[in-house]
């Protein structure tokens, strides 16, 4: 048997395939990357200002879907989403390209979905990729949710791909990647290795080299998160691609934008054996196969089907004809308007339920830079990259306390970390400007030496308040002090007041009692999170007092308007 | 295999296979058998005392005066012998300034940059194979020691500069009657000698952050529970790390808002430096001369002369003062 001779096209289209997964390996390897770099370059001097020059929300800021979105919530285009421009112009001549070629969830599934399995072979796979009414899914999916947006919430994020793998891998993979590697490299830093000791070094590097923390990192209430995202990967097993088919949301509103793609699939009858190869590897299930209509809509333009057709029957052209596809996405007007109408309704009801907009939550400490809470909502996507970006670990995602409309949205939790004076991180990541971009002199908690003018009053996120039954001078005749030693501003929002108080054994002893002086008080969080007293804190931090809110106040004593931008009327009149 | 007969082997592989686990099963329940819970009990680990004071030398104390921090330095140890006095060829030093806090040097939280290269500079003159400067900061440490401008000065002086890494804390058993099982950063336990360089600073309990004080910063875990018996605790920590040299560089010392500080209001400028290889008459001096405080208000002192830590009657050691 001799050498098996190509036709030149297929030797074409093969190596088209292969530039394809070449793609999509550049970038996934590029989306983690950009995770891992989420973090600030390396500092070298006393005047460097902490910053992040890598494009970490790259991946964010070229998904149409978030620039859409959050255009119909807030009429601007914030930022770099401008970027979206680029896949919208090219999936309007193209196609589909992002999804076939640079979408790292649709590689992910990709990669999933193409892992051999018994279940899927032959007459059973061949099944299983031809369309489907269920396809249309996604679409109703992608309504529900502009819908929404037309009532001024963005709930994209929620299942917007790039904000869904952004999110589960900054709470949860890397994370877990993370404590498993400090797991390793603090067993093997006390470990004879003898001959292997190398290994540490390697670890090691792993550890601060590329992931950058030297803390183990934890979020709260991951596990919702990662049962979705594991979920999803699942379904690959029994349909391929069953998310960017059925589910994805940008995939829908890129198969819109496909109807007037000037590239697509031509079929030559006359050509075709029916060996069904081309169908047997598509990804989109949108029937490349003679014999059904190809579907432009669902197409992913990963070119299996051309690169495994032996007779060069079909061919991706400019300008083809359109004899035998179809441009049409098959949803009724019925299912259009009611989907639409669905999410506009939605937003209302949930707005109907306690919500921080009416009655703010307690614990519902923003991060600072933080709009008001109706336009962050119009704006957060959830993606986590606040939370990544966090040097302290802090901010981590909500399940209720922000209403059933801001699930996984970021609030501070003290106890596991507060809020870094100086750093205004979250507020530089932030891909839609939920939190509005500062700088450390707008933030204003701490004067920093030789800059000691600050603009404006600080940006405070809450108040801190004790609980005088569990701190150790108030209740327990301890002294402590802590709380005041890490208060950081000038003069310290916690003072004492100098107390005789008599012992249990009848004897009388000073000591220091802490109040918060709440006009001083930025909310920061360091006394919780440095509070002694375990379980409960004694000193604690509410968003009361926060300056993005100025119904949510305690005292009459009106601070200045913030540096930042907010929204509301009310806030610029005084 | 209806109506055929079993064979031998057969019978003897499935058998074999059943019993062999079995007797695993069984081995291994009677080796991991807990028949009455083991009452609750830690073991007394071994007391570990780092004392790495030079064996011959005597104590003594310089102050000296001056603009120059380097040369100040340079002097002081000079006066006592040399650094090589201190340092010998081959060692691994600890130097342990106070980077607490996310501030710059002129706002006097932490310890000054130009002490610390120049420290460093002086153990690698003397031949030290490898020194390290470390802190555990409070604020983030990638802030700590960039702000501060130590993490520069340390490394163009040829130090590691180790950022507090969570793998790397063991703990030990202190033996002090307040700490007992610490968890402490891993280069103070293997060390040949240590460097302590701390700032004089203003603190709401102990009045003033010192020397010992500073050995808060070799902690990791949880320290706030701490400062409930401080001045014990302070004792305890100069007792598990007995410091061959503390150089105490006051161009600015913090009078209030302690330990962090900010504003340049708070700080007056002193351009002295205390040097000792007696941490207790270190302390002593920096309380008296920068924040006019008797060793009856530093509590910490008394109790560590009564464990032979050193002497709170400073100006009874050998002490010299000199301009630069």
């Amino acid at each position: 048997m001799g050498k098996q001779v190509l036709p030149p096209k297929l030797k074409l289209y093969r190596r088209l395939r292969w530039l394809r997964r070449a793609s999509q390996g550049f970038f996934f390897v590029l989306f983690i990357a950009l995770l891992l770099r989420t973090n600030i370059d390396t500092l070298d001097s006393p005047d460097a200002i902490p910053h992040i020059s890598a494009p970490v929300d790259l991946f964010l800021e070229l998904d149409p879907l978030i620039a859409i979105s959050t255009v119909l919530t807030t009429q601007s285009l914030y930022r770099d989403l401008f970027l979206a421009v680029i896949i919208i112009v090219g999936t309007l001549f193209l196609g589909r390209f992002f999804c076939g070629w640079m979408c790292p969830m649709g590689t992910l599934n990709h990669v999933i979905a193409t892992w051999k399995s018994r279940r899927m072979r032959g007459i059973k796979r061949l099944e299983q990729n031809e369309w489907k009414p269920y396809q249309r899914w996604k679409y109703a999916v992608l309504l529900i949710f502009l819908g929404a947006a037309l009532f001024g919430s963005t709930q994209i994020g929620l299942l917007d791909p790039i904000a869904l793998l952004t999110r589960s891998m900054t709470l949860v993979l890397l994370p877990g990647y993370n404590t498993l590697t400090h797991d390793v490299y603090a067993w093997s830093l006390h470990a004879d290795l003898g001959p292997f000791s190398f290994l540490t070094t390697v670890v090691g590097w792993l550890v601060h080299g590329v992931l950058i923390r030297a803390k183990t990192v934890v979020f709260d209430q991951t596990f919702l998160i990662l049962l979705i995202f594991f979920g999803i990967l699942v379904a690959n097993r029994f349909i391929t691609r069953f998310w960017c088919r059925g589910l994805c949301p940008l995939g829908a509103l890129l198969g819109i934008m496909s109807k007037t793609s000037i590239l697509g699939l031509e079929k030559h009858e006359s050509l075709c054996t029916g060996c069904n190869h081309c169908s047997l590897h598509c990804q989109g299930g949108d029937n490349p196969q003679v014999g059904l209509p190809w579907h432009q809509t669902e197409c992913h333009l990963c070119l299996n089907c051309v690169a495994s057709c032996p007779e060069a029957g079909i061919d991706f052209k400019l300008f083809p004809s359109r004899e035998h596809s179809t441009p049409s996405i098959s949803l009724s007007r019925r299912a259009v308007i009611g989907s639409a109408g669905a999410g506009l309704l939605a937003i209302p009801v949930l707005r109907s339920s306690t919500n921080p907009d009416r009655i703010p939550d307690p614990t519902l400490v923003r991060p600072p830079g933080s709009l008001p809470e109706r336009e962050f909502l119009s704006r957060c996507v959830r993606c986590g990259e606040c939370m990544n970006v966090c040097p302290n670990n802090a901010l981590h995602p909500t399940l209720l306390q922000a209403g059933p409309e801001g699930i996984w949205s970021p609030m501070l939790m003290p106890r596991i970390g507060y809020c870094e004076p100086t750093c205004v991180l979250c507020s530089e990541v932030c891909p839609t400007g939920a939190i509005d971009e500062i700088t450390e002199a707008e933030k204003a908690w701490v004067p920093l030496a030789g800059r000691e003018e600050t603009e404006g009053p600080p940006i405070s996120i809450g108040t801190a308040f004790y609980d005088l039954g569990r701190c150790l001078p108030w209740a327990m005749g301890k002294e402590c002090i802590v709380c005041e030693e890490w208060c950081p501003t000038t003069p310290k929002a916690i003072y004492f007041e100098e107390a005789e108080v008599q012992t249990r054994d009848g004897e009388y002893t000073y000591l220091k009692r802490p109040h918060v002086d709440p006009a001083v008080c930025v909310g920061c969080g360091a006394c919780t999170y440095a509070c002694p007293v375990k379980g409960a804190p004694a000193i604690y931090i509410t968003a009361v007092g926060e300056t993005r809110n100025r119904r949510n106040r305690i005292l009459l004593d009106e601070r200045k308007p913030p540096a930042y931008r907010t929204d509301h009327e009310s806030d610029v009149a005084l | 295999m209806t109506d055929e007969q079993l064979s031998r082997r057969d019978f003897l592989r499935h058998t074999g296979k059943a019993a062999g686990f079995s007797a695993l099963a069984i081995g291994g329940a009677v080796l991991l058998h807990e028949p009455v819970r083991h009452p609750f009990h830690q073991e007394e680990d071994e007391v570990v005392l780092r004392d790495l004071r030079m064996k011959d030398s005597d104590p003594q104390l310089i102050i000296a005066r001056g603009d120059d921090p380097a040369r100040m330095i340079a002097a002081a140890l000079e006066a006592m012998g040399g650094i090589t006095a201190f340092i010998s060829a081959g060692d691994t030093v600890v130097v342990k300034p106070n980077i607490g806090w996310d501030r710059r040097p002129e706002q006097a939280a932490n310890t000054h940059p130009d002490v610390v290269g120049e420290v460093v500079r002086q153990c690698m003159d003397a031949g030290a194979d490898r020194v390290i400067v470390t802190d555990v900061t409070c604020n983030d440490a990638n802030r700590c020691f960039n702000r501060s401008g130590i993490g520069t000065a340390a490394r163009e002086a040829g130090a590691d500069v180790l950022l507090p890494q969570e793998a790397r804390f063991r703990e030990v058993n202190m033996g002090g009657s307040m700490l007992g099982r610490q968890l402490v950063y891993d280069a103070y336990l293997t060390a040949d000698k240590f460097i302590n360089l701390p700032i004089a600073k203003h603190h709401s309990l102990t009045r003033v952050t010192l020397g010992m004080k500073n050995l808060y910063g070799i902690l990791g875990g949880n320290r706030s529970r701490l400062h409930q018996e401080i001045d014990q605790s302070i004792t305890d920590l100069g007792n598990f790390l007995r410091p061959t040299l503390v150089i105490l560089y006051a161009w600015r010392v913090l009078l209030r808002n302690g330990p962090q500080g900010g504003s340049l209001a708070d700080v007056d400028e002193r351009r002295m430096l205390v040097a000792s290889n007696d941490q207790v008459a270190l302390d002593a001096c920096g309380g008296e001369l920068f924040f006019d405080l008797g060793s009856e208000e530093m509590p910490w002192l008394g109790m560590s002369e009564s464990l032979g830590l050193g002497s709170a009657a400073w100006r009874d050691l050998p002490y010299e003062e000199i301009n630069v």
